[in-house]
């Protein structure tokens, strides 16, 4: 396996004016994923005044800089990247980003919630639910509200979850980013209504028609670098209620110095570390994941402990503004 | 003429292109189950989702021990409740052969709009009918919006044929039935199927208790549908969406080819203004193309620098799309404030925005009958016929010939809802043999002549709030001052120039609609007019205001609270109205929309007629 940096530094060279054209062609439903992906993306370009990409890091948000970074070529996308930093999320994450920005020279705005930051809120002590809220959607809503962004990027997608297969790839957020799911526009044909009024906004899912698995073929086939996290590699996890937990720095609560065990596992979702599950498999590329996918039986967000608490849980928190 | 062209061959040739297909059936059809049922056995459903399935049975489940497949489906927490379908779903799928989008739309009757969202991107459509019930008027209504919003093939998916004893004659004779209703659409097919969704026979395994039956399984029928034909064969079409400008020398034209191919050489024209040009190179981000087709996504280079923006159509220039600012449209209403004639509307066709306002209704279909009856207004989930007229030309495709570029969605100017979806029939010509006439004399000139600036005060507010009486005195006093000025007042109004409205929301925006007019006209004498008309609409107001010059239109609002007007009463209105003598009554039982920026407001329950008087006058002699 090449080293990430020498693949990030390939990929970059694949989006400079003087690029050596690519002849490697899609599968045609990936292709139909991609067109209309990118005419989301042109859209939102040509319609609002000061959009913005939210970018996790993860498989889904790195396709959609992908499709970003194709649709306004040999332009870099008219947009900002904004990344809500959690501060416990895994470390390789903030590496993979940071790399990806240096040799994208990409316009990427970190934000973190530092009163959250002060009271140290923390997902061992503070719980899961209210680190969630304070470092993800409160961080999330100020960062918006800072930006005054008129429309939000996500990598959202329709599998994933029951609550987001009804949500629209063009959804309203009034003046407090508060979705209705029983106010929604209706989306007719590819003509999204794009009008808001002053402080309204926009949250734009190009990937709404995406599948796991389509994500994960289109990573294949466009050989899209990722955090190697998602790739099976012997890691120290310690278990807790039947989920790995990766032990990714000493923040970590052990019950004993020798309690982590070296496992080959990977990740399915990435998030912050003690929030996110791990999975056995030996599945070391995008190639091996997509077989994976195929004989797997199990959910992606069964990995994210966030989602568990009651199955319209993410309804609840989607209309408070979680993405 | 790009037949014999050679366009870059589709290397790929395994499995799986996307077909995208609409559920419609009605509350109690099972098509929650039968979706579910298709992820089911194509295994599509997760361990976890299975896990989850098993507790959310128990506790809203319908089926008793069994698993109920349709909370699968059945995503929001207040509809898990209700056991029924609210709004648009999506569901993924694939089979050996291809990738399914499932849009899941529900049956009730009120819901006519979230269908024909659904049907908007449909290739197919699978309509549900229960064995026991038969063809009902829903199924008429839903099969009939699947003609319309263009939808090419229908599986007719005769469910819960458990529950007939698996009777081949019921299937029978619900598809004859049903090919009776369709008679008069145009499919290009319609496959009837006996199935039970909820004990899976004919659904993705061939069932064993229906020997009789020797067609296709649902999946089976599914992965035969032939995909949208990729408008190819159609003259090539291009809404620019963004132009792309990362130097000087780099003018890029970026879009979604909607139809037909294109190739470098290609004479192309700016739909709307005529400007031709030559395509000199197609980008994108992987390779330069030699030639596209539709469907992809792309960017244009031309060989001159022709004035494009976002919104303007790239088309071959020997076969260009018709451009008119009259069009007859079919319209699915979709907002609960009705759909006036008169009333402007934003509407979004292809990558722009321009206004337009209903022309006329032609008729109303009637979806249970599919009669045509007149209207004069649509309502919430009505589809009728209508000339519409556009502020812009428009350049489009009619409908049938591609639905991309025969679409058009209207959005409500003031809370910015998506309100109407339209398909364009074809252009009227009307229009273009009508062209305004100017006169030698301008405005400004016969104005000047009465050493005054022409304009409009328009005086709102609800009946008994005081417009007349100040009217009337503004009227006289400007006479007094030398001034010329007219008053238009709505009772005389109605006694003459618009004798045949009534007080129907429709009638009221098209009585404001000519009182602008002439309001206009008497502005182009040179006058001040004097305008005191209920007008409750702000969407009307604005019609007038964006009739007449930016500062040509001055909105009084004349603000008495409710029960001050009542009390005053001056015409003994609102007895009546309360008695239940006089319908549509504003304030009563019809709408008053105050302004949210008017010039001027009076209270004139705090100011007297002088004062109230004054404070006009001091606006107009001031400027």
């Amino acid at each position: 396996m090449p080293s990430i940096d020498a693949s990030i530094a390939r990929y970059a060279a694949r989006f400079r004016p003087d690029r050596t054209p690519r002849t490697r062609i899609l599968p045609p439903h990936l292709q139909a994923l991609e067109a209309e992906a990118i005419h989301i993306m042109r859209d939102v370009a040509g319609a609002f005044g000061n959009p913005v990409l939210l970018y996790s890091i993860g498989k889904d948000s790195t396709c959609l800089l992908h499709l970003a970074l194709k649709a306004f070529w040999p332009s870099k996308p008219p947009f900002r990247l904004l990344h809500i930093d959690s501060l416990w999320e895994f470390r390789e994450m903030a590496r993979f980003r940071d790399g990806l920005r240096d040799a994208l020279d990409l316009d990427l705005t970190v934000y973190v919630n530092r009163e959250g930051a002060d009271r140290d809120i923390n997902p061992f002590i503070s719980g899961t639910a209210l680190h969630t809220q304070v470092m993800r959607t409160d961080a999330l809503l100020q960062a918006l509200d800072q930006g005054r962004y008129d429309a939000i990027f996500g990598g959202g997608r329709r599998d994933e979850e029951k609550s987001r297969a009804k949500e629209r790839i063009f959804s309203f957020r009034d003046r407090k980013h508060v979705w209705d799911p029983r106010n929604q526009r209706p989306e007719l044909w590819r003509l999204y209504n794009t009008r808001l009024a002053e402080g309204e906004s926009m949250r734009v899912f190009p990937l709404s028609n995406w599948t796991e698995l389509d994500i994960w073929q289109y990573i294949s086939e466009e050989e899209i670098p990722v955090v190697p996290l998602y790739f099976a590699a012997p890691r120290p996890v310690v278990d807790r209620d039947g989920t790995l937990i990766m032990v990714d720095d000493d923040r970590m609560p052990l019950a004993r110095p020798d309690e982590p065990e070296t496992k080959t596992v990977r990740f399915r979702t990435l998030g912050c570390y003690p929030l996110t599950g791990a999975v056995e498999s030996d599945a070391r590329s995008a190639d091996a994941i997509v077989a994976e996918l195929i004989a797997t039986r199990s959910s992606e967000r069964a990995g994210r402990l966030i989602d568990h608490d009651d199955a319209a849980s993410m309804e609840v928190k989607k209309r408070e503004g979680y993405f | 003429m790009h037949d014999t062209r050679p366009v870059e061959p589709a290397a790929w040739t395994g499995s799986g292109d996307v077909l995208r297909l609409l559920t419609c059936g009605s509350v109690d059809d099972g098509k929650s189950t039968l979706i579910g049922r298709l992820l089911y056995d194509s295994q599509a459903v997760f361990e976890d989702q299975l896990r989850s399935l098993e507790r959310d049975s128990r506790r809203y489940g319908t089926t008793g021990e069994d698993h109920d497949l349709a909370l699968l489906l059945d995503g929001l927490q207040a509809e898990r409740e209700q056991g029924i379908t609210i709004d648009v779903a999506y569901r993924f799928f694939r089979s050996d052969r291809r990738t399914f989008i499932i849009a899941d739309t529900p049956g009730h009757e009120q819901y006519t709009r979230n269908m024909a969202t659904g049907a908007s991107q449909a290739d197919a459509a699978v309509i549900l009918v229960d064995a026991r019930k038969g063809v009902l008027s829903q199924t008429r209504r839903h099969t009939f919006i699947c003609h319309l919003m263009g939808i090419r093939h229908i599986v007719l998916a005769v469910n819960k044929i458990d529950l007939v004893d698996y009777s081949h004659d019921i299937y029978q004779r619900i598809g004859d039935d049903y090919r009776r209703i369709t008679d008069a659409m145009d499919f290009a097919t319609i496959v009837p199927i006996p199935v039970s969704a909820r004990f899976g026979e004919n659904v993705v395994h061939r069932g064993r208790l229906t020997p009789w039956y020797a067609g296709p399984t649902v999946i089976e029928r599914l992965e035969a549908i032939p995909a949208a034909t990729a408008a190819d064969d159609l003259p090539f079409r291009m809404p620019v969406q963004w132009v792309n400008r990362p130097d000087p020398d780099f003018r890029g034209l970026a879009g979604t080819i909607l139809a037909g191919q294109v190739a470098v050489g290609d004479d192309v024209v700016v739909a709307a203004s005529g400007q031709p040009a030559r395509v000199d190179r197609i980008v994108t981000a992987d390779r330069d193309r030699t030639a596209a087709r539709a469907g992809e996504a792309v960017t244009v280079l031309l060989d001159t620098n022709v004035d494009v923006a976002r919104g303007d159509v790239l088309a071959a220039a020997r076969d260009r799309p018709e451009v008119s600012r009259l069009l007859s449209a079919d319209i699915v209403w979709m907002s609960d404030q009705p759909l006036l004639p008169s009333r402007p509307y934003l509407m979004r066709i292809g990558s722009t925005y321009t206004q337009a306002s209903i022309v006329r209704i032609k008729h109303e279909v009637d979806i249970d009958t599919l009669d045509r009856r007149p209207a004069r207004q649509l309502g919430l989930n009505a589809i009728g016929r209508c000339e519409l007229s556009t502020a812009a030309p428009i350049a489009f495709e009619p409908y049938v010939r591609n639905r991309d570029l025969g679409s058009f969605i209207l959005i409500d100017r003031f809370n910015n809802q998506t309100v109407g979806a339209g398909m364009i029939r074809f252009g009227l010509r009307r229009a273009q043999n009508i062209h305004a006439q100017a006169g030698l004399v301008g405005k400004a000139r016969r104005a000047a002549m009465k050493q005054q600036k022409a304009r409009v005060i328009w005086m709102t507010g609800l009946s008994g709030a005081g417009k007349s009486t100040i009217a009337r005195q503004v009227d006289l006093h400007l006479t007094e001052h030398g001034l010329h000025s007219y008053l238009l007042d709505g009772d005389n109004v109605r006694h003459g120039l618009n004798q045949d409205l009534g007080f129907t929301d429709a009638d009221r925006v098209e009585n404001i609609r000519r009182v602008g007019e002439v309001a206009k006209l008497f502005v182009d004498a040179g006058l001040i007019v004097i305008c005191a008309f209920i007008s409750p609409f702000r969407s009307e107001r604005r019609l007038v205001r964006e009739l007449l010059g930016a500062d040509e239109f001055v909105e009084v609002f004349v603000d008495a609270p409710l029960d001050v007007c009542r009390r005053r009463d001056p015409k003994g209105l609102y007895k009546k109205a309360l008695a239940g003598q006089i319908a549509n009554f504003t304030g009563i039982d019809s709408a008053y929309e105050p302004p949210e920026t008017p010039e001027l407001t009076l209270r004139t329950d705090q100011l007297t007629v002088q004062e109230a008087t004054d404070r006009i006058l001091g606006l107009i002699l001031r400027a």
